[in-house]
């Protein structure tokens, strides 16, 4: 076979893309604050070497994710413009790409690290592909409360980067990176909807209405404002990660409240719904931060 | 399958430049961070 008859490579932005960078911003984020909020302080290459594997880590599980959900992909507008769907890579490239990252980065946290960490990496990434992706995406609406759990690792593997254990304040990170994804994700679905009703994807705006959503918003957001605050209530922060929870989940939950007992009219723009989401964005590193700040000053 | 044209055959090779260049360097850079993750574990009296 010539150069000229084989298939066009893809481009190494295509690869880049198949990562979820802007997701990973979120990942490498809590994973960062949960290794800086440990009582060990950790040599600065081996904690770049850690926050570098928990990225690449969040790459492999976002590739994989994209090897399955390609035929998922194409039919939503949010997401037919990814490599696989627009036709810039072949599917084999994508899960050779995903497998080979996902393993580098788990051997290389057992090496430079330690291996709770690598363990913890390792669990997330197949949570994220076998339980989320795999499983539960295409057969259940509680799908992202589920699978919500991978995106809450982060700050656990930072935490046992650090210490080579777990403990209760990153076991609460977790709970409220957990809890706090089905208010976010449910946000995005209800202003979405029709995208992942087109792909046949079982969101709960799609499968059980809007009203069920915005009550289950509501109902989620009362555990979640719980685990933000525990961390203080249990003196394991100080009064400044009390004070900053107190005042963002207050405003957390006024949106939510807005969400919650609003329906939408014709010719509606979901105003409320899409600040609900991008505020929750922000809520999660406006909170992180605060428990860095908090435990440095 | 893609068109077997001399353009397509052009671009077939940038590409290809393109992607040896960013795995040299991130290969380049894999180098220094495995030199630096040695040093840091020899500073801390660790194994490995």
């Amino acid at each position: 076979m010539t150069a000229a008859t084989l298939p066009l490579p893809a481009d190494w932005r295509d690869f880049l893309a198949l990562t979820k960078p802007r997701v990973m911003t979120l990942v490498v984020f809590t994973g960062l604050c949960g290794m800086l909020v440990a009582p060990v302080s950790i040599d600065p290459v081996l904690g770049f070497t850690a926050i570098l594997c928990i990225a690449l880590g969040a790459g492999a599980a976002g590739a994989l994710n994209q090897w399955y959900e390609a035929d998922l992909d194409g039919k939503m507008k949010r997401t037919q413009g990814r490599p696989l769907p627009a036709g810039r890579m072949e599917r084999g490239s994508a899960l050779h790409f995903g497998v080979g990252l996902g393993a580098f980065s788990v051997i290389l946290m057992g090496l430079a690290n330690n291996l709770v960490a690598a363990a913890i990496l390792a669990v997330s990434i197949l949570f994220y592909v076998l339980v989320y992706t795999v499983w539960l995406k295409r057969r259940t609406p509680q799908n992202i409360v589920i699978g919500g759990a991978a995106g809450a690792f982060p700050p656990l593997i930072g935490w046992a980067a650090a210490t080579g254990d777990v403990a209760t304040l990153p076991i609460l990170l977790f709970t409220l990176v957990f809890l706090w994804t089905p208010p976010h994700f449910w946000a995005l679905a209800l202003f979405m909807k029709t995208d992942y009703a087109a792909a046949g994807v079982p969101m709960l705006p799609v499968v059980a209405g809007e009203r069920s959503t915005r009550t289950q918003i509501g109902l989620y957001t009362i555990p979640m404002a719980i685990a933000a605050i525990a961390p203080w209530a249990l003196g394991l922060t100080g009064a400044l990660y009390g004070w900053v929870a107190i005042i963002t989940t207050a405003v957390f939950a006024a949106m939510v409240v807005q969400v919650a007992t609003r329906s939408t009219q014709p010719g509606d723009t979901m105003r409320p719904e899409k600040r609900l989401f991008a505020y929750s964005i922000l809520y999660l590193f406006i909170i992180f931060g605060a428990l860095v700040v908090d435990r440095w000053i | 399958m893609q068109d077997p044209t001399p353009n397509h055959d052009e671009l077939i090779r940038a590409r290809q430049r393109s992607r040896a260049t960013v795995m040299a360097l991130i290969l380049g850079a894999f180098v220094i961070l495995v030199f630096a993750i040695s040093i840091a574990k020899i500073k801390a009296g660790m194994p490995h």
